[in-house]
């Protein structure tokens, strides 16, 4: 290819004085695939979605979860989506923004939501996820705990989880830690 | 003593064996003589991307070559622990940009090379920078980073209408990987090899561990690591982002896991673990190094001068059990949304991108419905989520042509529902559009600013 390189070189002491193109912003495959989730989303009629940085920045955004049934029905949870630019090789990264008394959700916002790290598979989609969201509210699970507690609580007492839920949603203390409203 | 000229021409000696006679097994258009040689040395700029283990290496193999023109970009600075196998750095070079160590050191010692280096991000150069090189060389350890640079030497490929790929748009890419005892060397020709994301399936993902194991039940010093580094740094620092390259942050990181380790009885945290768990790191073997980046050095040679067919297309090297070394010639995605020709789509300037995507339903070659509309980042219309189609809305009136500034040619990308054989399936797909131009008045269009 050396010819080639060299008829380049030339023609760029031609065009030096040129102007140069301006940078092109240029979309990673990981975009363009998030687009096609995004662009096809199929929300629960529980969940709304937002764009914090606009219409051009999919890659960050929050989804806010209503659940209309169970023990956090009338609450109301923000949840962080974090889009790397290799997705789907790569799951998004998920934080609960809301603080929530639950078993599955620790106190600083990590998930514990197997498709969110051990059994991701590029084949799944934001979707997949926002439905898993959806069911950790409906079905509380004291077997994979992140919160030990709560998860203690929801095994030996339900009553007792449920009257903590309520308590935590309308803001207030469960044990030593404060929750504030999220109803 | 020997004098200067035989000692020039000794230096080449080998290198013209390659270059300087004909051949029956070498490339396309080889040309062999000592022109070559000399533009080899004149005209060839290199970047190799990456100033670690590999890219020490390759920056001397092409060096030693002939190659004349290099840069290297790298955002790292040494450490210790890169000095065993990082051979173009000293202790006393702990803590100093790598690009600018390893292009001083190899300028030391071989005669007539000039290499320019860059100690930032591949993210922070523009693609001007990218483009002035002839071929990139990719010395990396990460998926992302490799991405990165296969999304923009894939931005300067062109096709013609025939949908064959022209020549003087192909930015050839040489990837070296190692892990351990293995690696891979492959060829990456944009629109003639597949490129990095018609492949990306052969990088297996890594593997995360289920948080609840994490916080409940850990079994290996890699939980207890992971937890005091996923779980109980948030938990202690709230909201302060953790740094991989913060000593600091990483003996914390390490002294957590030993208290978790030491609670569970589960033994062997250790410091360099808790790094290597921490940043991902696999055990780098200097001679895997080597042979790796030898086997790239020498393509890019291949490339440069034709003196030889290149690989085609992927070497894989393992020297775990014994030692096997094999060729693939993978195959192209003809649909990769990166590096494929995209279908070919002559609009007026007047078309509203209403009309237009009603086109893609009818398209022979697309019959996509309900098509989401995006061009260079920029999402000029979304079907979903109702608050994105609200706010792209307004755009359905617009010609697009105007939305896409006016050029007289561009990449869009839409994504949406493709029906073939009345099958439908959700996909991704790249349109070349091209816009009639209608009696020459767009010029006249731009300058009155309607
Ligand atoms: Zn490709």
């Amino acid at each position: 290819m050396i010819k080639l390189f060299k008829v380049k070189e030339k023609q760029r002491e031609m065009s030096e004085n040129a102007n140069g193109r301006a940078p092109v912003k240029k979309q990673s495959a990981g975009e363009l695939r998030l687009h096609k989730d995004i662009g096809e989303l199929n929300l629960p009629k529980t969940t709304t979605i937002s764009f914090p940085n606009g219409k051009d920045d999919l890659m960050n955004f929050e989804i806010t979860i209503r659940p209309d049934e169970g023990y956090y029905l009338g609450g109301i949870f923000v949840f962080t989506f974090q889009v790397s630019p290799v997705y789907p090789h790569e799951a998004p990264k998920v934080k609960c923004k809301t603080k929530v008394y639950h078993p599955n959700i620790d106190l600083e916002g990590n998930v514990c939501l197997n498709i969110l790290r051990e059994d991701w598979k590029p084949v799944l989609n934001i979707n997949t996820i926002i439905y898993g969201l959806n069911h950790l509210f409906t079905q509380p699970n004291h077997e994979d705990p992140l919160n030990h507690e709560a998860a203690a609580v929801l095994r030996d007492n339900p009553k007792m989880f449920e009257s903590n839920v309520r308590r935590a949603m309308a803001g207030g203390y469960v044990g030593q830690t404060f929750f504030p409203r999220c109803m | 003593m020997a004098d200067p000229v035989s000692q020039a021409s000794s230096r080449w000696r080998d290198l013209d064996k390659l270059l300087l006679r004909p051949g029956n097994l070498v490339g396309p258009n080889f040309d062999p003589g000592t022109e070559l040689r000399d533009d080899l040395q004149e005209y060839a700029k290199v970047l190799v991307v990456g100033a670690g283990g590999l890219g020490c290496e390759l920056l001397k193999d092409l060096a030693l070559m002939g190659f004349r023109n290099l840069e290297v970009i790298d955002m790292d600075r040494i450490e210790v622990s890169n000095l065993n196998r990082q051979f173009l750095f000293r202790l006393q070079d702990v803590g100093k940009p790598k690009a600018e160590v390893a292009a001083h050191r190899v300028m030391e010692r071989v005669s007539g090379v000039d290499i320019v280096p860059h100690f930032c991000r591949i993210q922070d150069k523009d693609l001007e920078f990218y483009n002035k090189f002839n071929i990139i060389a990719l010395g990396l350890d990460s998926i992302e980073a490799r991405s990165y640079i296969n999304d923009v030497a894939c931005s300067f490929l062109e096709y013609d209408a025939e949908d064959n790929p022209c020549e003087e748009t192909i930015k050839p890419m040489v990837d070296g990987g190692t892990e351990g005892f293995k690696g891979h060397a492959r060829v990456i020709m944009p629109g003639v090899t597949p490129c990095f994301e018609c492949t990306i399936w052969l990088f297996p993902p890594q593997v995360k561990f289920p948080l609840c194991t994490l916080a409940e039940t850990p079994r290996t010093a890699a939980h207890c690591i992971e937890y005091a580094h996923l779980i109980k740094w948030d938990e202690v620092h709230g909201g302060k982002p953790f740094d991989a390259d913060d000593p600091e942050h990483m003996q914390w990181v390490y002294s957590e896991a030993v208290k978790r380790a030491e609670l569970f009885g589960i033994p062997g945290v250790t410091y360099s673990l808790t790094q290597g768990v921490v940043k991902n790191i696999i055990p780098a073997i200097a001679s895997t190094n080597a042979i790796i980046s030898a086997a790239c050095a020498l393509e890019t040679l291949k490339i440069a001068t034709s003196c030889s067919k290149t690989l085609s297309n992927y070497l894989s090297y393992n020297g775990l059990e014994g030692l096997h070394t094999k060729v693939t010639e993978f195959v192209r995605d003809k649909d990769c949304p990166v590096c494929g020709p995209g279908v070919l789509l002559e609009l007026d300037t007047t078309t509203t991108l209403q009309k237009f995507i009603e086109l893609l339903e009818e398209y022979p070659k697309l019959h996509m419905s309900k098509a989401s509309v995006t061009y260079r980042g920029e999402n000029l219309y979304m079907q979903a989520p109702p608050v994105l189609e609200e706010m792209t809305r307004s755009n359905l009136t617009v010609p697009l042509f105007d939305l896409m500034g006016k050029i007289p040619k561009g990449i869009v990308h839409i994504s949406g529902t493709a029906t073939k054989n009345d099958k439908k399936t959700s996909c991704t797909r790249k349109l070349r559009v091209l816009f009639k131009v209608i009696d020459g008045d767009t010029d006249m269009d731009t300058a009155t600013g309607s």
